[in-house]
Order: structure tokens, then sequence, then C-alpha cells
């Protein structure tokens, strides 16, 4: 059963991922590369690593695609005009795929140290959560703080390249404007016909 | 002979789970027929309106003739829409909205600590909390496929409200985490038994974080009005500014699609503030053990399923009064009341609960 499910998804993410780049239209694409990490997520879920699984869905699928598609959907990019030429790339490609496939081939013989998910569904079994949290905040804690530095760094860098002090902007102030009574803002006036104000 | 009843036994299970799936899916869709006449009720009583009162006894069958209605209405797609997208995107609201609630509990089960649910996640909370974040798409797919651009405004307003609100929802959750120590559904709603100051809306177990809780029960309602575009925050389908938003171009079964996954999910996040905060099944008073020990467990199970479902009435009523008597929001406050002020809060409030948690006790 595990093995059906396994050969269903895994086709799915290979399928998906090849329709990313295949797609013409690069909305498309987006929509397929969500499909590969919603079903890559699912291939989690058959190790048994739950807890990253609806990571996965949450942070990649809920947010970064999201963020994603609604830049690409903004775009006016021409993907076939881009397309074009990129055949000449093709020793590139072939060496970045011996490199992956070699990786992977190196991984599997090696064997034994891959780490597998948690597969004990007994109740007394620490849940997904609590197992990541005392390996993350245990043996890798300052990995797992330089990684937090490494992202609060990234945030500090968007925020000093997007930020202009412009001189003459109008904002808006919330509190000034919920503040206002009727005696600042309205004045009766009666004035007499002919004459005006 | 045993053999076939051997086969039969593993066949059992995935019936049963079918049965109930089947079960949820007819409750679920009567229910919304009815919950939809109740919005528009408590809308129109508002306004001091009657209501729709033609369709049947007070306009009971309404929500019916309205659904043989958007069946037999012609399937318009517009000339230059992507034909496979445009009919995908409500396709994939209302499936997504079918789909979370596999992991909704409804009552408490005949043995403690288990419960009527489909599927016991231990994740559940994550479950619901990462396929309802997925309903976004629907909402962008279809907005960008209908190739016009009212409906693509309104998807982007609502892909930039969705993300932002859902940003304080997931710190409201992770309170209601930290106090129970677990993210399965079931354990959540069993923290709060022993009666209503139990209630994690007021968590007397807990005793000073009601000034806590009580704020972030109503942080998450109001950021799971945005986060299913209902008034106050429908800018993505403010009719004065966008005519209908995304929906423009639907009409007939595809819209009855989108409106039902709009409603599910409505109803979703009713379910979510009774198990997170309202207690769940459990009632207001505690009954003791020598109490129910006379009692039948079905019958326990259908007052606890009776409870549950007047709590979702409840909140649903709330959501109904809100959209018929605030005024919308404009864009900016939106995102301002999201990012300025419901971020810091919940963030604050998770390092409270969690220093209390730490500090005081809590976690066992």
């Amino acid at each position: 059963m595990a093995l059906i499910a396994f050969s269903l998804i895994a086709a799915v993410v290979v399928l998906a991922a090849m329709f990313v780049i295949a797609a013409r239209n690069p909305v498309h694409s987006v929509l397929w590369l969500i499909l590969t990490f919603f079903s890559a997520a699912g291939l989690l879920v058959l190790i048994g690593a739950e807890f990253l699984a609806m990571l996965l869905v949450v942070v990649y699928v809920g947010a970064v695609a999201v963020l994603f598609l609604f830049v690409v959907m903004m775009l006016d990019v021409d993907f076939v005009e881009m397309k074009q030429g990129t055949l000449r790339y093709w020793p590139f490609a072939l060496l970045v795929g011996v490199i992956l496939l070699a990786e992977l081939a190196l991984v599997s013989v090696a064997g034994g140290s891959v780490p597998t998910g948690n597969m004990d569904a007994s109740p007394s079994a620490p849940t997904n959560a609590e197992a990541i949290g005392y390996v993350m905040y245990t043996d890798y804690i300052l990995l797992f703080q330089l990684a937090g530095i490494v992202l609060l760094v990234a945030m500090v860098g968007a925020i000093v390249l997007t930020l202009r002090h412009k001189p003459h902007i109008k904002r808006q102030d919330i509190a000034k404007q919920t503040g206002r009574r009727r005696v600042d803002a309205v004045e009766l006036k009666d004035p007499t016909p002919g004459q005006g104000i | 002979m045993s053999n076939a009843i051997e086969s039969l036994g593993s066949l059992w299970g995935p019936l049963l789970v079918l049965g109930q799936i089947g079960l949820f899916t007819l409750v679920l869709l009567l229910s919304i027929a009815f919950l939809l006449l109740l919005d528009r009720k408590v809308w129109a009583g508002v306004m001091m309106r009657k209501g729709p009162n033609v369709v049947g006894p007070f306009g009971l069958l309404q929500s019916f003739a309205d659904f043989g209605k958007f069946l037999l209405k012609e399937i318009v797609i517009p000339a230059g829409a992507n034909k496979a997208v445009f009919l995908m995107a409500p396709i994939l609201t209302c499936t997504l909205a079918f789909v979370t609630w596999a992991a909704i509990p409804v009552a408490p089960g005949t043995e403690t600590g288990t419960s009527w649910v489909i599927a016991n996640l231990n994740v559940g909370i994550l479950y619901l909390f990462a396929i309802s974040s997925l309903g976004v798409y629907g909402i962008i797919m279809g907005g960008w496929a209908s190739n016009s651009k009212y409906p693509f405004l309104g998807a982007l307003r609502s892909a930039a409200q969705m993300v932002s609100y859902e940003v304080s929802i997931g710190f409201v959750i992770v309170t209601v985490i930290l106090l129970v120590g677990s993210m399965n559904l079931t354990t959540i709603v069993n923290n709060q038994d022993g009666g209503i100051q139990n209630w994690h809306v007021f968590s007397f177990q807990y005793f000073p974080l009601i000034l806590v809780m009580l704020p972030m029960f109503v942080i998450f309602f109001i950021s799971a009005l945005a986060e299913t575009n209902r008034p106050p925050f429908d800018l993505p389908e403010a009719e004065s500014e966008l005519v209908a938003g995304y929906q423009v171009e639907y009409g007939s079964t595809p819209y009855l699609l989108f409106m039902l996954g709009e409603y599910l999910n409505i109803v979703l996040m009713c379910a979510m503030m009774t198990i997170l905060f309202l207690g769940g099944w459990h009632g207001p008073i505690a009954l003791g053990p020598e109490l129910t020990a006379n009692l039948p467990p079905l019958l326990l199970s259908l007052a606890g399923l009776a409870w549950f479902m007047g709590k979702v009435l409840f909140c649903f009523f709330l959501f109904a009064l809100v959209k018929a008597i605030v005024p919308r929001y404009r864009y900016d406050q939106l995102m301002r009341l999201g990012w300025k002020i419901f971020l810091p809060t919940s963030l604050a409030a998770v390092i409270i609960v969690a220093g209390y948690v730490t500090f005081v006790g809590g976690l066992s």
C-alpha cells in the first residue's frame, strides 16, 4: 500500500517538476511548482515526517509560492522569447545534472547514516515536533542560532535596500484622523444673501 | 469462509472512512444551505427587512431554490480566459474547503481521549492551518484566469490580505499550542474540560492568562473575518469598487463552488474558534464522573455534538452580525491593522505565554 502511494506521489512530483520547466506560460510554471511542493509534502507524510510535511505546505506552498505567483503574474515576461537559444547551454546543464546524480549516488552508496523519519507510531514515542525540537535545541543549537542571524541580516538588508526617505511625502496619521472632532472639522456659517462670506 | 470474513474485515476500515466522509459531506452541505439562509436573515433583521421569505415556510427552502438555479444556468467562459485555470480555481477552492474537515473532531468518543473525527492527526492544528492557507490559490487563479481587470485587482488584494492575516492567526494558534503542549485537536479540546472557566478564552486553570487569551480570541476572530474575506474586510470583492472582485466573470456552477467554498471556510473558522478557545464539545458546567458514569456513552457523545454545533452556530451568528453592522475598512487601514497592531500583539502574547509555561508551569 505504502509502495503504491509512494510510486503515485513520486510520479506526480517528477512529472510536475518537468512541467515547471516545460510550461510555456510562466504562471502555469508556478502552478506546477506548487503542485510539486505539495506532492513533496505527501512524500514526507509517507516516511512519517508529518510535522515537516505540514511546515513545507505552510511555508512554501502557503506563503512563499503565493508571493512568487504574485510577482510572476504582475510581470509581463515573454517566456517563449526568453527560452530561445537556451539549447546553447546544454553542456552546463549536463554538468550540473551529472554532479547532482553523482551526489545522490554517493549518498545512497554511503547509506546507513541517512536519517529516516520517525516511523514509530506507538503513543509513547515522541511526536515529530518534539523530536525535532530536542535535536534542534541541543545538538544543533549553534547552527540554529546562526541560521537565525543569517535571516536577520537578510531582513535588515532588504529593509536597507528598499527604505527611502523622500522629503515631500504625505503620510496618513491614523491617530490624527480618528482623533478629529466635529468642532475642529465643521464650522457653521450664516451668510447673508447677496454678500456671501 | 473465515478467509472471506477476514478480507471483509480488512475492507471494513476503508469503507468506514468512506462512510464517515460521506456523512460529513452530507451534513456540511445541508448545514451550509441553512447557514446561508441564517446569514441573510440576520443581515435582513439588522436592517429591519424580512429577508428571503417566499420559498417554503419562512424562506427555509431558499438555498435549495438558489442551488437549482445555479446548476441549471449556462456556464459562460470569457473569450480571453485561460480555460483550464479558470475552471480549476472554483473546484480547488471548494475541494480544499471540504478537505480541512477531515481533521475536525466534532464530539467526544465513547472512550476517554477519543473523539468523532475522520483522521485524528498528531499535527491536526497545523494541518488545518496549512490547508486553509492554500485557499488563497483558488482566488488568485480565478482572478488571473478571468483575463479581466477587476477580478485581477480583487485577486491581488485578496492574496496580500490573506498572507498578512495568516501570520497573526499562526501566532494565536501558537499560544494555544504552548498552553496545551500538543497539536492534536482532540487533546486541545480535552485540555478545556471542567467547566466554562477552563475554556482557553478564559483560561482560569492558568490564572492570570485570561488577560492574554481573551485578547487573543478577539484577534483570532477579527483575523478570521479577514482570512475569509468577510465584511468589514471584503475588499477583494468590494462591489462599490471592484464590482464583485475575483468572481466577476463567474456564474452558474463555478460561482456556486466558489460560494460553497467561501461559506465552508467561514464555518471552518467558527469550528476552529470553538476548538481552540470555546472548549469544543465541553458544556459550560462540568458534569462529575459520578453523574456521567450512569449515562450511556452514546448520549454523552450526542450531547457533546450538540454543544459543538451550538458553539459553531454562535460564532457564525457573530460573523453574520459583523457583516450587517460594521462598515468596510479602507485597504491601508486593513494592512495597518494586520501588520502594525495584530502582529506585534500576538507576538508579545506568544512570548508571555511561553514565559508562563516555562516559569509558572503548565506543560506536563
